[in-house]
């Protein structure tokens, strides 16, 4: 095993002897070596924009499970959760470099210094109204049945358009797919059976579990309604309808609320798109200032 | 010629070891897809665990290190995503030093298909024999571990806990 110093020393010398940025992971490249030529017929903008969706849905989702860490109700959930928040960083990570790989970057690159990398300038540098995900993953967290009844809708959800994504004509979103598959089979099944732990738990657990569903399933109105973006996409064979996995999602969620004993709320009519367009309420601007704030004071620290 | 400076250049980077399971080479645990020359580089082909590793720029700049102690000056690490990376890479040899390291090795990942994901609402079916004393009779106590690619068991029979690589 190579001592500490010498791997500090190898990572020093493949980047030239320059120190690090001090707020990203800049060392290892997420997509080097990677062909991201952009398929024919695809207007590259669109492509960008549409890792965006899919990459800060990552991001934020992952930086409101991370508010759980030191608050889990036992210390293997927080190790699970953090687990679950780093799979879904990593996966922002890929799609926001592949929208940088693109040269959709917004606003971001004139405020990021050269040497941060294009992942890195899209998750600090840009404001909310910039921020392509939903208000499912936005939305401030709850209780711990809350969390998990959103963990589990947001991975339904995610799941399912990452499983017809690997058909994808980009070869980088198919192959960000497949790997995602693994990881998000994963986070729901946990999320799943956490559920039904607190469902089919004691009168409390079953109360906040039935709580936690009804605060999350209003967030579902525009999660399954496409922009003029994702349909143009989803023709050229790029991307994938969300309205197509709606009667999936609706099956599954089904299956585990009634297994659960709780009772399925009404689902909320389509309403047009929101958060993907760019609109957000408070929640995400809050989420973002202490994600962000720190390397917007101090743009140019390295280690 | 070319063929033994690429031989040299794949028996150095077989030598890597994982950072977070140093008992390991990259080439044991599978990430290790490809070494080859191209035009006088030594190009090395690797492929993420978890797409959240925090280890691969750890890997990479080992790889890289190890290379150039050897001799090679220009060495280029690419990563590849397509196909994902799955414990059945792991080899026998990989399962038997896990195994010796008090590591539960993982069985066979799950089949994959091409339609959705079947939801899984029991107890995880998968079994580890405890690697310190060899018991079958072991429990999960959490889905996730110290590392995104392990669980953490408990032996029935010893008592003690054990990390086990998941199937995936």
């Amino acid at each position: 095993m190579p001592h500490v110093e010498t791997v500090y020393e190898a990572l020093d010398h493949a980047h030239g002897g320059e120190g690090q940025w001090a707020f990203g992971t800049g060392f290892d490249e997420p997509l080097a070596g990677v062909d991201t030529t952009v398929p024919d017929g695809v207007d590259p903008a669109d492509l960008g924009e549409y890792c965006l969706m899919l990459g800060d849905d990552a991001l934020v989702l992952a930086q409101r499970l991370t508010q759980w860490i030191t608050s889990a109700p036992e210390l293997e959930e927080e190790v699970a959760i953090g687990n679950t928040a780093l799979d879904l960083l990593g996966q922002a990570r890929l799609l926001l470099a592949r929208a940088g790989s693109v040269g959709v970057l917004g606003r971001s690159r004139s405020l990021a210094t050269d040497s941060i990398p294009d992942e890195d300038a899209l998750a600090y540098f840009r404001d909310a109204d910039e921020f392509r995900c939903t208000a499912l993953v936005s939305a401030v967290n709850g209780d711990f049945a809350q969390t998990v009844a959103r963990l589990l809708v947001a991975s339904t959800i995610r799941l399912a358009v990452f499983a017809r994504l690997r058909e994808s004509r980009d070869p980088v979103l198919a192959a960000i797919a497949a790997k995602g598959v693994n990881e998000l089979a994963y986070h729901r099944d946990h999320a799943a059976r956490w559920l039904l732990r607190l469902g089919d738990g004691t009168d409390e657990s079953h109360r906040r579990a039935q709580a936690g569903v009804d605060a999350v399933w209003p967030l579902l109105a525009d999660v399954f309604t496409a922009t003029e973006l994702e349909t143009r996409l989803t023709a050229a064979g790029i991307a994938v309808d969300p309205a197509r996995v709606r009667g999936e999602v609706r099956d599954v969620l089904t299956q585990v609320l009634e297994t659960a004993t709780l009772t399925v709320p009404s689902w909320p009519g389509d309403a047009p798109p929101r958060g993907r367009l760019g609109e957000h309420g408070p929640d995400l601007a809050e989420l973002l200032g202490p994600l962000q704030s720190l390397a917007r004071e101090h743009p140019a620290a390295t280690w | 010629m070319v063929t033994a400076v690429r031989t040299d250049a794949r028996a150095v980077a077989e030598t890597v070891t994982d950072p977070e399971l140093p008992m390991l080479t990259l080439a044991d645990l599978g990430v290790l897809r490809d070494v080859r020359v191209e035009e006088g580089t030594v190009v090395v082909d690797i492929t993420p665990t978890y797409t959240g590793c925090p280890a691969m720029g750890v890997m990479r700049a080992d790889l890289v290190h190890a290379l150039h102690r050897a001799g090679f000056a220009d060495v280029d690490v690419r990563t590849v995503l397509s196909p994902a990376w799955t414990t059945d890479w792991i080899s026998a040899a990989g399962r038997r030093k896990l195994a010796a390291g008090g590591i539960a090795p993982p069985g066979s990942a799950p089949v994959r298909t091409a339609g959705p994901v079947p939801l899984q609402l029991g107890p995880t079916r998968r079994t580890a024999a405890c690697p310190l004393c060899g018991s079958a009779d072991t429990e999960e106590l959490s889905e996730f571990g110290a590392t995104a690619c392990k669980a953490l068991r408990r032996c029935r029979s010893c008592r003690e806990p054990f990390e086990h690589v998941k199937e995936i």
